[in-house]
């Protein structure tokens, strides 16, 4: 097993899919009254925050505790972060308390490689700047493989602010590990040129939602914030939604067995109508629930499930 | 002063001869040279070059004497071969006025180790709004005559004229640090594969390509000098190449780094390797090579950049950019040129003195020439250790890396500043 989940690309498709197993024994524990497993008992799991991300941070908390692992949350507001101390300090000082795993949250791309340096525990990268979240990559697969029995051959389109997004970033790496043929969609500003070439060589490029979404078995919509506009990557939020946005007629274009993803928090009316994101096609809801067994997995085998 | 009679040293790869230095001059050159008051230097496999001369240092004194002083960064140029360094103004205070490029030129004048030639700032406080009093400081004691913003571009084109006509006056040069701000805002490295898959935002190449087009033009125009700072990328050197080609009077460096690494060195996110411009690819790097052996770029530069530890051991975004280059330059030079010592003494000494009108420095060691000097090792190979360099600032990004060639001694004047590779002050 890996020591660190840093990035898509630290998985191979046999621990891709060993994370992928791992979890479904972990999403039974869910369906029991008692809701715990003794694996990780002794051990300390800290959620360093230096973003606001209740939503990742409390899937990481609940999967570490149904784990019976002691949990630290570390928020970077109020604490000696917001006072300057520096990543490194804080990473001494998480060290000398003993963290058998760091989950980090950082503003700024790489920050849990430096982690990964300065500390002797397991670092899990929970979203860091534009760059990755591999464990929302892991859900998403997880959530596919759920809905549609399968990952390859899939065609996935990730549709939006691709150049941004560390969602999909990582998704790129890891569908195209599993074997799924992934189309970026979204304006030619928010696509990085080289994005294929960079990522994965299999990648497509489109411009054209509408030419996408028949051949699709998957569209996951990405978060695409309204103030990009001001940095004129768009013109206007309602010509965005009008190009690139997932509505109810757009969806009828979808295969009969399709699904739509979105890794939440949502822009309703922005990537994305009520209509769709409410729809049964939509596993938005799912992709939580699956998040903290994929967790689960994660944790359960960094941190010695079998290497220890 | 002390004579010194070097014995078979090899000037510029020609073969070994004796060399006595007096007074600070060369005296005599030939085989079986005595001299009975003079120090014996073996110099047997040593091959001498005319002094370097870097035109691009930060030497961060005043205001940042934490991470360099001037006697620090000229402890490492000595240890580097070098003999003179030009300073740049982006001190704190900013050398934007005869007060501060005097202090600056007064303590290399003390610390006594090369000549410290400072370089003014081209705008108030590096703002880029007006211009500094830039005659102050080309009267002043410190006799500036190259004019800089270094680590801010002149983005400005009518203030980017008016300094470029401005300087004519006394034979000045404008040194442009070329990035288009609007299109570097926010940028960590490179833009490319690796910044794509890194999710660093981008530094693009157009963004300096852009400025140095522009700039050429206006150079042309106006009929000024005007000197690119640290070029890094392939378009660039075609903007050059076509620029000179037309006869307009621009001159241009690039840096060691900028010919030997990559923008994959960011893949660690170590932000030893975040420099302003970015690591380019290896594009990039043939190119700058070849515009530099066929002299489309004229001179090596260091860009030396001493940062604290902590502006270094810290997120890349937060880092501060730059990397230690005094120390290391002749080695990357050598393992990128060769022994071509005629073509190294061009590129490092000779051309950057002429730019920067140090007229003592830049002669082939000559009866009649200064003794202003250095003496390499060209067979040596160096483990490079930060802890080891004799900057206050330990972020090189050549560390544990295996370079060629070592300095045994550098000469100022007929002065050792170097002996058997230790500095003498």
């Amino acid at each position: 097993m890996i020591r660190h989940l840093l990035s898509g690309a630290d998985l191979d498709a046999d621990t891709a899919t060993q994370i992928l197993d791992t979890a479904a024994e972990m999403a039974a524990v869910a369906g029991r009254e008692v809701k715990k497993l003794p694996a990780l008992r002794g051990r300390t799991v800290v959620n360093l925050f230096y973003e606001d991300s209740t939503r990742t941070r409390i899937s990481f908390e609940a999967a570490a505790k149904r784990l019976s692992a002691d949990v630290i949350n570390f928020s970077a507001k109020g604490s000696s972060v917001a006072k300057g101390e520096s990543l490194k300090d804080t990473a001494l000082t998480l060290q000398a308390m003993g963290a058998d795993a760091v989950v980090v949250r950082h503003p700024a791309s790489g920050a849990p490689h430096r982690l990964a340096d300065w500390v002797d525990g397991s670092v899990v990268n929970a979203g860091d700047g534009t760059h990755e979240h591999p464990t929302q990559a892991l859900l998403d697969a997880y959530t596919m493989r759920s809905r549609l029995g399968r990952l390859a051959g899939l065609s996935v389109a990730v549709v939006g602010d691709v150049l941004h997004s560390r969602v999909a970033r990582s998704n790129v790496l890891l569908l195209s590990t599993l074997g799924a043929k992934v189309t970026l969609v979204g304006p030619p500003t928010l696509i990085p040129v080289d994005i294929a070439a960079a990522l994965a060589p299999g990648t497509d490029v489109c411009y054209d939602l509408d030419a996408v979404l028949p051949s699709s078995d998957v569209v996951m919509m990405l978060r695409v914030q309204r103030e990009r506009m001001n940095d004129s990557y768009f013109p206007s939020a309602r010509e965005y939604a009008r190009r690139y946005g997932l509505d109810g007629p757009r969806m009828g274009r979808l295969p009969e067995h399709a699904i739509v993803m979105h890794p939440g928090p949502m822009n309703r009316g922005m990537e994305i109508t009520p209509e769709v994101a409410d729809s049964p096609r939509s596993t938005i809801v799912e992709q939580v629930a699956n998040g903290v067994s994929v967790r689960m997995a994660v944790l359960y085998l960094l941190l010695g499930g079998n290497n220890r | 002063m002390n004579s010194y009679l070097i014995r078979n040293v090899s000037i510029l790869g020609a073969a070994p001869t004796d060399l006595l230095i007096r007074d600070g001059v060369v005296v005599e050159t030939g085989t079986g040279l005595s001299a009975s008051d003079a120090t014996v230097i073996d110099a047997d496999g040593l091959v001498a070059l005319p002094g370097l001369v870097d035109l691009h240092t930060h030497l961060r004194e005043p205001g940042r004497e934490d991470a360099e002083t001037v006697e620090t960064g000229s402890r490492a140029a000595a240890l580097g071969g070098y003999t003179a360094v030009c300073a740049m103004a982006n001190t704190s205070p900013v050398a934007d006025t005869a007060g501060v490029v005097e202090q600056v030129w007064r303590l290399g004048r003390e610390a006594g180790l090369v000549d410290v030639q400072p370089i003014g700032a081209v705008t108030v406080g590096l703002a880029g709004e007006r211009l500094a009093e830039l005659g102050a400081m080309a009267e002043s004691a410190a006799r500036v005559r190259i004019f800089s913003d270094d680590g801010h571009c002149v983005a400005d084109p009518r203030l980017m004229r008016r300094a470029l006509e401005y300087v004519k006056a006394f034979d000045g040069i404008i040194a442009q640090h070329a990035e288009e701000p609007r299109l570097t805002e926010g940028a960590q490295m490179h833009e490319g594969e690796v910044s794509t898959r890194l999710g660093l935002t981008g530094w693009p190449a157009v963004a300096e390509e852009a400025i140095i087009a522009r700039d050429v033009l206006l150079a042309e125009h106006v009929g000024s000098r005007l000197h690119i700072c640290h070029v890094s990328t392939a378009g660039s050197v075609e903007v050059l190449r076509h620029a000179k080609a037309r006869g307009v009077r621009v001159t241009a460096e690039v840096t060691p780094h900028h010919l030997l690494l990559t923008d994959t060195r960011a893949e660690t996110y170590d932000p030893v390797f975040k420099v302003n411009p970015p690591l380019r690819t290896a594009t990039d790097i043939a190119a700058l090579r070849a515009a530099l052996v066929d002299g489309v770029i004229d001179i090596i530069a260091t860009d030396h950049a001493p940062h604290a530890v902590e502006d270094k051991e810290c997120e890349w975004a937060y880092a501060r950019p730059g990397m230690l280059g005094l120390e290391t330059a002749l080695s990357i030079a050598l393992d990128v040129l060769g022994p071509q010592w005629d073509l190294i003494a061009e590129r490092m000494s000779r051309t950057p003195a002429r730019i920067a009108g140090l007229t003592e420095h830049g002669h082939d060691p000559a009866p009649g020439a200064p003794a202003t000097l250095t003496l390499v090792d060209p067979a040596a190979r160096r483990v490079i250790e930060p802890a080891e360099l004799a900057s206050r600032s330990r972020n090189t990004p050549y560390a544990r890396m295996t370079l060629p060639g070592r300095i045994v001694a550098t000469f100022l004047r007929g002065e050792a500043t170097v002996l058997d590779g230790k500095a003498l002050k």
